[in-house]
């Protein structure tokens, strides 16, 4: 780990500039110890007052601060938010979501093993120097929104659920605002260093839940081994039926793209009809239209059909849970 | 910089670069070597210890950052003479073979249990609301944070059961 400075935060405004933000610390420490990530100042921020679960509006303000295992076990959350206690669970070990926070989980990087090697070029970590990951051998990337500079994906779980339920980050700064969980992260483009829209000298305060929607929540892993591993694919739905019809729809996968993906065009194909295999079939079609086939992760294109066909036949009762 | 840091009850006061991990800090500075260090990148779980009474990887905190909390480490949940119940049936059971992950396999199941008794769901519960029975799949899930190179899951999941229900814990074997 190269030497840093290390300042403890006692209010938001008592950051230093050009520091580096640890709060949870879980994927920060392990990319510092890689060295691949080198800040020379390094902002605590995990004892400011941003812990908490409260009201806002119909919905819920999450604090920043607050840990994926308290938030996972929220009784509010579980209740209202299933899909968000669901993907939480499925993400990591319990010691690291006792540590890990709902605004550092947003801001987590790629697991990219590129990302990792400081002897290959990449992109992301060393902007202009290239991609091991095009060319070389690669499995968990991404097949959609990838460009001739970056084929990483975005890896967590708790961010498919958020954007599936149109929650908003409160980002504080200069310029105070609020970005949905679904456009906050970034596509590589010729950037891929820049992840997401958040800025320096910004902060993640929370993250705001809209009202609960009523009807079925669903989150479905596929990994490599039935615990602690990143996703293959993942698939988080939010979903309505009035009348045997589906009435609203949200979809969003996870570990497919540099962000969460979602297709409002895939979305409103659902829309209106009551559910079959073949609607299902139709929406899958839809949304792996625009997913391209590098060859580690091609094997991605049939696994996301097949989860997000299961997935909507579980939620609207087409099946049974498996 | 200089640091103090509450272990197992006692205040302890320790010099340390900025970049040490509480693991290094317990390990090197404090002469605490119960706490194993594994593979040092929060995958292997040897170097779980209770932060606040919460199960953490100590090897993905800075010493500095553990500053105004309560470490408990394998040394302060029991001694030779007054093992924990967790301690006792590891032995009882034969919880491990080499015992390099078990001061971290108990540190973490104790605090397992505790997130058991507080109603905490796992991935592994059928629904988020319980009952979260201490069965065979609840356990893996809830302890995949602590690998044993040895595998002696099977036991460490039975001294886990016979545990709990020696303290009358919730919960069902399977």
């Amino acid at each position: 780990m190269k030497p840093f400075i290390y300042h403890r935060a006692r209010t938001l405004q008592d950051m230093p500039d050009g520091a580096t933000i640890i709060a949870g610390g879980t994927n920060l420490l392990d990319l510092m110890k890689h060295e691949v990530t080198t800040p020379g100042s390094l902002v605590d921020i995990s004892h400011l007052d941003l812990n908490r679960i409260e009201p806002e509006g119909d919905g819920l303000r999450i604090g920043a601060l607050v840990r994926n295992s308290d938030l996972a076990a929220d009784p509010v959350i579980r209740r209202d938010y299933p899909v968000l206690s669901r993907a939480l669970l499925a993400g990591a070990s319990g010691q690291l979501r006792n540590m890990a926070t709902t605004g550092g989980n947003l801001m987590q990087r790629t697991r990219c093993p590129y990302f990792y090697d400081l002897r290959t070029p990449c992109n992301k970590r060393a902007p202009g120097t290239g991609c091991a990951a095009l060319g070389g051998i690669i499995r968990n990337h991404a097949i959609f929104g990838a460009s001739a500079d970056c084929i990483a994906t975005y890896p967590g779980d708790m961010a498919v659920a958020l954007s599936a339920l149109d929650a908003e980050v409160e980002i504080a700064g200069p310029n105070p605002r609020r970005v949905r969980v679904a456009d906050f992260h970034l596509l590589p483009g010729n950037t891929p260093h820049v992840e997401t829209r958040l800025q320096p000298g910004e902060i993640i305060t929370a993250v705001i839940l809209p009202a609960p929607v009523k009807g079925e929540q669903r989150y479905r892993k596929v990994r490599d081994r039935a615990s602690f591993a990143f996703a293959l694919v993942s698939v988080a739905v939010v979903i309505t039926m009035t009348d045997g019809r589906i009435t609203r729809v949200a979809l969003a996968c996870g570990s497919v793209a540099a962000k969460p993906w979602r297709d409002p065009e895939c979305e409103a194909a659902l829309i209106g009809h009551a559910p079959s295999d073949a609607l299902f079939e139709q929406a899958a079609n839809l949304m792996l239209r625009a997913a391209s086939g590098h060859v580690g992760p091609a094997f991605k294109i049939p696994l996301l059909r097949r989860t997000l066909i299961a997935t909507l036949r579980d939620a609207t009762g087409l099946e049974p849970a498996p | 910089m200089q640091i103090s840091l509450h272990i197992n009850g006692s205040l302890r006061d320790v010099y340390v670069d900025p970049r040490t991990t509480l693991i290094d800090a317990l390990r090197d500075h404090l002469g605490l070597t119960g706490t194993k260090k594994g593979c040092d990148h929060g995958q292997c779980g040897a170097c779980t210890v209770l932060v606040d009474g919460r199960r953490i990887n100590a090897c993905l905190t800075l010493a500095c950052m553990a500053q105004d909390s309560e470490v408990t480490t394998i040394e302060g949940l029991g001694t030779s003479d007054a093992l924990s119940p967790l301690q006792t049936q590891f032995l009882n059971d034969d919880g491990f073979q080499c015992g390099f992950c078990t001061p971290g396999q108990i540190c973490s199941a104790t605090a397992m249990l505790g997130e058991m008794a507080a109603g905490w769901p796992s991935h592994a519960s059928d629904s988020l609301s319980g009952p979260f029975l201490l069965s065979h799949a609840e356990i893996a899930e809830r302890m995949s944070g602590n690998l044993c190179r040895c595998a002696a899951y099977s036991n460490i999941i039975e001294a886990i059961q016979n545990a709990a229900h020696a303290e009358g814990s919730s919960g069902d074997a399977p």
